[in-house]
């Protein structure tokens, strides 16, 4: 006869085999491999043109995107309470007709994208500028966005 | 389609530079995406290199290998907390081998708007001329 100590944690309901335990065992790796080696953040874009980098402070989101050759009044920037809106089109200059081209790589075109922010913002006080070929727009958040101290009084 | 409307930019991933010497800074190295064209007189080479200032970028030639070498800070304040990330920041590298003598005097770098146009004039030996060819 054949006697198998059985574990508590064991689902009582009927022995399905030594199958069953690695089976368990298979899945719990998975997870924690998936969990070791997730995907880095860079991953999660949106893939959609420009490519943002979202950053915040107590006061401020920053909204920085790279977008080389381009001049801030070839932007159309526009906000509304929790959401950013960056269109434009990237020209790239026509150069000299008879020249023999070896590499195009550089692209242009139109863009538009669209973010959602976590909280409110202050519209009216949306800045925006252009340097290196870097935008850079600072959206200060709505007062009731903003973390608040609050003491407590012992009497 | 009308010839005026253009199509729609894709959002890209930077392309990451293999470098034939190992770095000493840590950080990525990206590839900046150009555009070269040649006419008679010279050679142009527009490179996007978003975020760099003209003091950190070298441009070297040297023996008929042309090096641009920059370096980008991250821009962010001491204080800011991602949200979310996008695109990485980094050194920019990439070297072209030029089969065509130089000018190395007469090259001319600009940097607007984190584009490089640098202009390399051809050596007046190398534009090309007409030979006729004499018939006895």
């Amino acid at each position: 006869m054949l006697l198998l100590r059985r574990p508590h944690y064991w689902p009582a309901s009927g022995w399905r085999g030594p199958f069953e335990e690695l089976e368990r065992m298979r899945r719990q790796m998975d997870l924690m491999s998936a969990a070791l080696f997730r995907a880095p953040s860079v991953e999660t874009a949106a893939g959609v043109f420009p490519m943002m980098n979202v950053t915040e402070d107590g006061d401020n989101y920053y909204i920085r995107a790279e977008l080389p050759g381009m001049k801030a009044d070839e932007l159309a920037i526009t906000v509304t309470a929790n959401s950013i809106s960056i269109s434009g089109e990237r020209k790239l200059a026509v150069e000299d007709e008879k020249a023999q081209y070896h590499r195009r790589e550089r692209e242009g075109g139109k863009f538009n994208r669209i973010v959602s922010l976590p909280t409110q913002i202050e519209t009216e006080k949306v800045t925006a500028r252009c340097t290196d070929g870097i935008l850079a727009v600072t959206l200060p958040k709505a007062e009731s966005a903003k973390p608040k101290r609050i003491t407590v009084n012992l009497s | 389609m009308t010839e005026t409307e253009s199509k729609a930019l894709q959002a890209k991933d930077k392309t990451e530079a293999v470098t034939p010497a190992e770095q000493t800074r840590p950080g990525p190295v990206f590839t900046p995406a150009v555009d070269i064209f040649e006419t008679d007189k010279e050679i142009t080479l527009l490179a996007d290199m978003p975020g760099i200032k003209g003091e950190d970028l070298v441009i070297d030639l040297h023996e008929n290998v042309l090096t641009l070498d920059g370096n980008v800070e991250p821009p962010d304040g001491p204080d800011e907390v991602d949200v979310f990330r996008e695109y990485r920041t980094g050194k920019y590298y990439r070297q072209f081998t030029l089969s065509e003598i130089i000018d190395q005097a007469q090259i001319k770098a600009e940097l607007q708007d984190g584009v490089l146009r640098l202009k390399l004039p051809k050596v007046k030996a190398a534009t090309p001329r007409r030979i006729t060819v004499q018939a006895e």
